[in-house]
């Protein structure tokens, strides 16, 4: 930060120091001293989480090429020191995932919208003008939000008051909802490189910017869709789309809103942190990324020239607060905090709470329903493993009747604290989407390696312009080994079949169950369903520690 | 941008002067190919742009762009196809432009390679890298 002639600060260090007070209030985690002229508060990620929730950050997250080491490839013990966190304190339970469950018990649940939205009220009430930027990946999550089509976010969003949003998982409601949706928003659906397929021009429904004048400063907002959703998510779903990074084409826009007179230029992303940080490097004249899509939440803004990338977490966990202080058409400092949400220490907002509930009441006792238990801390995040992801492999394995296990390695979904009930709502927020049939199918050995060789090479490409985001493909079944540090081919090795402990063989045909292909006509029953099945049968949920993926070069 | 492409067209707009490359010269390797096209000259690393996606949305329509002020001609290769010919974009002296776009199919990821004979005779090259990929797992 310091070879910046931007001025920086970040109120991050003033809730690191209330571990020794072991206390928290509302007024303390609001606390924050009004700067410069223009503030953005931005969320991203909420994934239809209306709710409090628990969500534990990853234990693994490897980071390669230039990246290595880099935030957000920083984990537990690591992150703590780097950003001076104690141990046990509400930073730490927050940030990290080391002893997550017994904070978890102290600190609470984490989220809900209707704090959110007090949280965005007393900002607002400081800078009545401040601008909200949703991220995207809203309309994505839960079962309300799959039974409604997305209208519960729309709804509880609307309450909420954007400025604008752009996009990722919205598009895997197809495109006739999306644009049905898009065309009633009171707010700027923004999207630079979101594209008309057949033409290879910009799509007519989503702006590539808006204009917000704002403290006497013009302040212009660029939208940054998900570049590979077509890659990602099933492209048939919306195939009159076409994304891309697009990055001269970012670079125009910035020149044209430049050439507009704003004053400042803010890119509301979902491009995945590494991507923004190379993007940064490339597109001149950005000021501020509002990063999304990589679930990364981090204290302090990370400075690439003079552009700063600021994360905020997903699921509703956090909410950041950035103030700039713009004068004579430039950016001079930045003020900035990552606000976390603890629910137990945030008022909810009493309107929005009720209009939550309002959405929800229709499915009650449904999502209600307790289907078993869990004596093991539930989550998912991790570049390779998470204890959701055994436990919806396990499924596929005993109710499909398969060999392997395939589970895909998204970054959403809540967790679970050891003796919780697991509700039907708790499953379907980790399997809930449009194309969740669970598959059964046969796949050669050689056909396996394929896959993961694929996916590894979308996470652990060196360019990360070549990665999609998203974690590693989840196994059930079967072991293998992976070199990080290998181009793509070579990265898998020692593929066993844990049943017999057999090396796969390559000519040999295996029974394959998985779900969320992004391949149209996909048959079976709703992943949500398998994975019910499965505990009710257990009763209560027991997992035995994963040590089937040995990771090497990380 | 208020006159799309669409609407351009729909008003009879431009028309793209581009020749499928012969099948016939299927046996030819990528080197073949430039060195066919160049005699054998350096080629410059700068002069040509080359636009293609990071990532295939589909390896079957992949869309291109290349632009090269002043040059007559315009060669493209997808160096991992089992043909890398892709087209030959000659320009007359009274082109406006020097710029075309067209969709290719990928075998597989690769590099697309291309070279222009620019107005002074000499060449240049761009090259990206297009990777193809099964897709699935977002975040």
């Amino acid at each position: 930060m310091a070879a910046s002639a931007l001025y920086g600060a970040s109120g991050f260090g003033n809730w690191a120091r209330l571990a020794a007070q072991q206390s928290l209030t509302q007024d303390q985690l609001l606390q924050f001293d009004t700067f410069g002229n223009v503030s953005l508060i931005h969320v991203t990620d909420i994934h239809a989480q209306l709710k409090p929730i628990y969500f534990r950050e990853p234990e693994v997250n490897i980071g390669v090429g230039g990246n290595k080491g880099e935030v957000p490839h920083v984990t537990g013990a690591d992150f703590r020191r780097l950003y001076g966190i104690e141990d046990g304190s509400p930073s730490a339970y927050a940030l990290t995932w080391n002893d997550f469950s017994s904070l978890a018990k102290s600190y609470g649940k984490v989220g809900g919208l209707d704090r959110v939205a007090t949280v965005i009220n007393a900002i607002r009430a400081d800078r009545p003008d401040a601008i909200l930027l949703d991220g995207g990946d809203t309309w994505h999550g839960s079962m309300t939000c799959f039974k409604t089509a997305g209208q519960d976010m729309v709804n509880v969003m609307n309450a909420l008051k954007p400025d604008a949003m752009t996009f990722h998982w919205e598009f895997t409601l197809g495109s006739e909802r999306v644009n049905e949706i898009v065309e009633g928003l009171p707010f700027a659906a923004l999207g630079q490189n979101i594209f008309d397929a057949e033409w290879d021009e910009p799509a007519e429904l989503f702006k590539p910017y808006e204009f917000f004048e704002r403290g006497g400063v013009k302040v212009a907002v660029i939208g940054q869709a998900f570049p590979y959703m077509p890659i990602a998510n099933p492209r048939w779903m919306f195939p009159e789309y076409s994304f891309g990074i697009r990055d001269e084409h970012m670079q125009e826009m910035v020149d044209e809103v430049r050439g507009m007179g704003a004053e400042l230029v803010v890119c509301l992303s979902h491009n995945g942190f590494d991507v923004d940080k190379k993007m940064a490097g490339i597109v001149k004249g950005i000021d501020v990324i509002l990063s999304g899509h990589t679930h990364d939440a981090l204290p302090e803004p990370v400075l690439v020239g003079e552009t700063i990338i600021v994360a905020s977490g997903s699921n509703g966990k956090f909410v950041s607060r950035v103030d700039l202080d713009v004068r004579d058409g430039r950016m001079m400092g930045f003020r900035h905090k990552l606000i976390p949400i603890f629910s137990d220490v945030i008022t909810p907002d009493p309107e929005v709470a009720s209009l939550i509930d309002e959405q929800r009441a229709p499915y009650a006792a449904e999502l209600e329903e307790v289907i078993g238990h869990t004596d093991d801390l539930l989550y998912r995040r991790g570049n390779f493993n998470g204890s959701w992801d055994d436990l919806i492999c396990d499924a596929l394995l005993s109710e499909r009747e398969a060999d392997i296990a395939m589970s895909p390695g998204v970054r959403w979904g809540p967790s679970l604290l050891p003796g919780d009930p697991i509700t039907r709502e708790d499953i379907w927020n980790v399997t809930s989407m449009t194309y969740g049939e669970a598959y059964r199918t046969e796949m050669t050995g050689e056909f396996i390696k394929v896959i993961l060789e694929d996916v590894a090479d979308n996470i652990f490409n060196p360019d990360p312009y070549y990665q999609q985001g998203g974690d590693m493909v989840r196994i059930g079944g079967m072991g293998y080994r992976i070199d990080i540090t290998k181009p793509q081919g070579e990265r898998i090795s020692e593929m066993t079949l844990l049943k017999t402990g057999e090396a796969i063989d390559a000519a040999k045909t295996y029974v394959v169950a998985g779900w969320a292909s992004v391949n149209e006509g996909t048959e079976g029953p709703p992943i949500w369903d398998v994975v019910e099945n499965h505990i009710r049968r257990q009763g209560t949920v027991s997992l035995s520690p994963n040590t089937s993926v040995e990771v090497v070069g990380a | 941008m208020n006159l799309t492409r669409r609407k351009t067209l729909a008003l009879g707009g431009a028309a793209a002067l581009a020749a499928m490359l012969p099948k016939g010269a299927a046996a030819a390797t990528s080197e073949e190919w430039i060195a066919e096209f160049t005699g054998g000259a350096d080629m410059a690393d700068s002069g040509l742009e080359l636009t293609a996606p990071e990532i295939a949305e589909n390896g079957n329509t992949v869309p291109i762009e290349v632009s090269a002020p002043g040059a007559s001609e315009i060669l493209v290769l997808a160096t991992g196809n089992p043909t890398p010919g892709v087209a030959k974009f000659t320009f007359g002296a009274l082109a406006a432009s020097q710029y075309a776009s067209t969709r290719i199919r990928l075998a597989g990821t690769q590099d697309v390679v291309a070279i222009a004979k620019l107005a002074d005779g000499t060449f240049a090259k761009a090259s990206k890298t297009v990777k193809v990929t099964i897709g699935g797992c977002g975040g």
